[in-house]
Formats: structure tokens, sequence, C-alpha cells
């Protein structure tokens, strides 16, 4: 049961051969049992899931349901949830009880779905291998020495060691993608709009976006159908009108389901920084493609290497912005002492932000300060429209673009933590993504060897043009009717 | 632009976090690391090149000039590290 596909779990749930309770009582069991080692969860409060359970069942009795009536499913920490505690794994919200939803998390109420708790995360969504949590590190249920990627690393392992039927994260520099292929299941970031922002506490507004994290492309267009749609409560919620992601699923069978399918491969992602093992996954699953009946173009992006810089410019210029609502006044952490009015912020936040949040609002900071706008922020927006030129470049070439999603597999904890400009380079593949607003999705492709001989999972990235969720799917999809890797499971899990 | 460690006090300043002397220099040896990535911009020429703040072309929504929320005082105060006959208390500002 724990390795069904939502497909699957909705049928039983249906024909009534399991209840949603006791579908959740088993996710229930299993966190008790592992999360106290794998820590993908900070938040865990079996009344209230059992209470939307029970809720999903009526529903099903009453004939009132759809595909994920009464599933249950982990929420990334970084969406306010009414009546539940919503940290973005920081000290600075450790106490903080959501008195309103996020607009997934609503659609998710709506559609009947069950929320089996909120799952760890980099501290405000920065980082990218959840090592910098409040509430402690996530293990990679594939190797419990080893990270799961970040930041929505909880939301990863949770995925992958089958502590829900599927999980929903935010990706503002591949914080889907990226602990995608780090843990081994589907994960796919959308076009910038497509899900509404309201209630996703803002990490880079105009970068961040939500999106599913599941086990297969299938289940992934599932849960993009209930988070996808416009939104007035987020300025940037594209107004366009609602789209069934599983439409074209049913047609990748067949010999050749991809013939005439144009994929680049940017010549920028297989160069120096890619490790050999990675690169030989990804070689393999494209020859895969081509028995799908795809055909491969080289594509350049030759400003792919400045999108780092950009970012990190970019990135924490929003978030020392965003993140200056933090002042101890409404909500959050309040030093104990202090002698005057900043005296009390500078405490408060001194104290309620880890290191790498206060270096992040620290650089943004210093590159919006009067003087440094030019050099940096202007400087990092000229750069950014060449990014995403580079795509509309390489998209008048291909239909879709494919390449690792990241540089290795897991690396060990502790490896990276000293040095932040190394933990950077992780994002070497995803972050254009963001900057230019562009849909992408990390699949399983296969295993690399760690060097204790376990197995690693690799991803493999699609990047589609704006607003190709449905045909990237698709792509997915096929791949996963000739392949296994998506159900392989961790052992002794 | 090599940073120093009044630089880093002053840009705490600003972003209203307290910096202690001992963690200053730290601070200063991560921060440059991070600047050195970020130089990598200047060497590319972007004269006339426009600047890029969003991915889509799009302007602000307009809506009616009407209320569209209710009065949740209450509610969002219950969560307040500080309040009073429905206010938000702070140190004192106003001598």
């Amino acid at each position: 049961m724990i390795n069904s596909s939502l497909k699957q779990l909705g049928q039983q749930l249906a024909s009534k051969q399991v209840s949603s309770v006791e579908l959740t009582q088993a996710y229930l069991q299993r966190m008790a049992q592992l999360n106290p080692t794998i820590n993908a969860y900070v938040t865990i409060d079996e009344d209230k899931t059992l209470a939307q359970a029970k809720v999903a069942d009526a529903r099903i009795a009453a004939g009132e349901f759809g595909p994920l009536t009464g599933i249950p499913l982990a929420q990334k920490d970084i969406f306010c949830a009414k009546g539940w505690r919503t940290t973005c794994s920081s000290k600075m919200l450790e106490t903080f009880i959501s008195p309103y939803d996020a607009h997934v998390i609503s659609q998710f109420d709506a559609a009947g779905a069950v929320n089996l708790g909120k799952t760890n995360m980099d501290e405000f969504a920065m980082g990218s291998s959840n090592e910098t949590s409040y509430f402690g590190g996530v293990k990679n249920p594939w190797d419990v020495d080893r990270v799961p990627g970040g930041s929505s690393g909880g939301s990863a392992a949770a995925v992958a060691a089958r502590l829900c039927a599927a999980a929903t994260g935010t990706d503002t520099g591949g914080s889907i993608r990226q602990p995608a292929s780090l843990c081994g299941f589907t994960g796919l970031k959308p076009t910038y709009g497509l899900v509404s922002r309201y209630g996703m506490i803002a990490f880079a507004s105009s970068l961040d976006q939500a999106g599913p994290m599941a086990k297969s492309a299938e289940d992934c267009a599932l849960m993009l159908n209930v988070m996808a749609g416009f939104d007035e409560r987020d300025s940037t919620s594209v107004n366009r009108e609602k789209e069934d992601y599983t439409r074209g699923l049913a047609n990748m069978t067949g010999a050749q389901p991809l013939k005439g399918l144009r994929i680049g491969l940017p010549k920028e992602y297989f160069a120096e920084g890619l490790s050999a093992d990675v690169a030989q996954v990804i070689e393999t699953a494209i020859a895969e493609y081509k028995k799908l009946g795809a055909e491969i173009v080289e594509v350049s992006l030759p400003n792919n290497n400045l999108s780092i810089p950009v970012y990190y410019v970019l990135a924490p210029a929003e978030a020392s912005s965003n993140l200056s609502r933090f002042d101890g006044v409404r909500y959050g952490h309040r030093a104990a002492e202090y002698n005057d009015l900043m005296e009390m912020y500078m405490k408060s936040r001194a104290e309620g932000f880890g290191a790498e949040v206060k270096r992040r609002i620290l650089i943004g900071t210093y590159v919006l300060s009067a003087g440094y706008y030019d050099a940096y922020y202007l400087k990092a927006q000229q750069i950014r429209r060449l990014i995403a030129q580079d795509f509309v470049e390489a998209f008048k070439h291909c239909d879709v673009i494919m390449g690792p999603a990241a540089p290795s597999t897991a690396f060990k904890a502790g490896e990276k933590t000293s040095d932040p400009v190394a933990m950077y380079l992780e994002d070497l593949y995803t972050i254009a993504v963001n900057l230019a607003g562009l849909p992408g999705m990390s699949i399983p492709a296969g295993f690399a060897a760690s060097s204790e001989g376990k197995a690693l999972p690799v991803g493999l990235q699609i990047i589609g043009n704006y607003f190709d969720e449905a045909r990237m799917l698709e792509i997915g999809h096929a791949y996963q009717q000739v392949t296994d890797w998506h159900t392989r499971m961790p052992e002794g899990i | 632009m090599a940073l120093n460690l009044d630089d880093i006090k002053r840009i705490a300043h600003l972003a209203r976090i307290e910096v202690s002397d001992s963690e200053a220099q730290e601070t200063l040896n991560k921060l440059s690391g991070i600047l050195g990535l970020i130089e990598q911009m200047q060497a590319v020429d972007t004269t006339g090149i426009v600047p890029m703040s969003h991915s889509q072309d799009v302007t602000q929504r307009l809506r009616e000039d009407v209320v569209t929320k209710t009065n949740q005082r209450e509610l969002f105060q219950s969560i307040a590290p500080a309040t009073q006959d429905g206010l938000y208390l702070v140190p004192k500002v106003i001598e």
C-alpha cells in the first residue's frame, strides 16, 4: 500500500477497500516509527489529521469526492495552515500558530486531502541540504549519513521513505528539483505564477513557486490539478484557464509515444562541475528517450554559469526586504531583554534568525544600500535578462531541455556547511530556470554507487517552455512506463 | 569591493540584526566569500540591456475600492508578543 500510486489509493478509497482513517493511521504509524530517525516532519498533530480523514470518509460515503479525497499528504512548513504551527523551520516562528490558510492548503482542503503534518526545511527555504533548519537536519532515507537536499528536504525524505502519499514543496532556486534528484522521486516546479503564493512564507518573491513532490509524474499531475489556478490574492498569479494535467498521460503508450519530440541538451550542463557517475546515468536516460522516439539536439545556455552570482544578488535582496516583517512586534520571536525599540528589533532578529538567513539578509541589505544598487542589483537584473533569453533561443531548436538536476548524488551531512559558496554550487542546473520563470522537473533516472557502495538516486531534469507542464508530465510519464526507477524504495524502509 | 569590519557593523545596523564583536570577523569572512562569487558579474558587458525584474511582463491588477476583508484584530493579536487594549506594545519611542 505504501508504494501505491495516488490513482491506486484513490480507487481503493472510492471502492471502500480502505477508509481514509485507516490509510491515514497507517501513515501516522510509519511516521511514529521512522520520523524520530529521519526528522522529516517538524509538526505532527494526530487529532487534527484524523479529524480531516473522518471528514474525507464522510464525503466518500456521500459520493462527493475527487481524486485526492482522503489521501494523506505532507505539507512543507512554509505554507500557513490555520491552527497549525507554521515555523518555516526557524526559531523566529517556533511558536507561530497560523491564523489563516495558504491558498495551496485551502485548495487541498477543498479537494478533501488529509494533512499528515508540516515538513522540515532549510530555515526560510535558504539552503540546499536542509542543514540550516532550526529543528535539525533531515536524513536521506537512501543513506542516513547523507543529506536529502534542500530546501524542501523534509518533504523529500517523507516522499522517499513513504511517510506520505505525496507532498508539497517550494522552489526558489532548485528546492524541489535538487531534493527530488537526491532522494529519488518526481518533483515539479511549475511556471512562475501558476500556483498562488498566498500564505506561502516569502523568501524571494520574484522566484518562489510551489509545486508537487511525489513518486511519479502521474501523481504530480494529480497534485498540480489541485494546486494550480488563479488566485486574486497573489498579485503575480496568472489568470488563465484551468488545465487537466493528466489529460495526455493515457496517450503515452505504444513503441514510440514521443515520436517527433526534440530534446535539447545544453552543452553547459555536461561540462565541468558535473560528476562522472551522474553524467553516465543522465546519458543512459537520454538513450531511453531516443528509444521512445525523441530526437536529440545540442543547444547552448551560454550564461548559465552567471545564474549563481545573479541569484545571490537578487534572492538575498528580495529576502532582506521580505524578512524585514519579522520585527518582534506583531508575531514571532521577541528578545527577552532590551532597553529601547532599536535594541528590541536588533536582538529579536539576531536571536530569531539562524546564521545562513542572517548572511543572506546582510548580503541583500548591502547590495541594495546607497551607492551599490547599480553595481549589484541593476547589473544582476540585466544579466537575468540574458539568462532568460538563452532559453528563448534554445527553445527555437527544441521542445524541452534535459540534463542533470544536481551536479552530484547526495553528499554527507556536514560536508558543505562551513563553505556557503560550495553549497550554492549545488544549484548550478536549477537556478537559471527560476530566474527565467520556466517550469522544471526532476524524475528518477537511476542510481550511482556511493564510496561505501550504497545506491544513491540520480534525477533527470526536464525543463519546459512557459506553461508546458502538461507536456512535461507526459514526457516524464512516458519514461516511467518503460522504467521502474520511480517505484524503487530505500532498503529497510 | 572588499568589505571591512566597519562595513559589517553598518550593514548589520541597516538590517536591524545585532552582530557582536566576536561574530563580526566570521561574518566578514563569509560575506566576503559570497561577494567574491557575485563579482563574476562585473566581467559581463550589459550596456543597453533592459533590467528584468520579473519573469512575466504583466502589470498590477486593479480592483474596485471596496471593503474586502473583515476585522480579525483579536485573532491576529492572539499571536503577538505583547498587546494591550487592542494595541501592539513596544518600548516607548516618544518622550
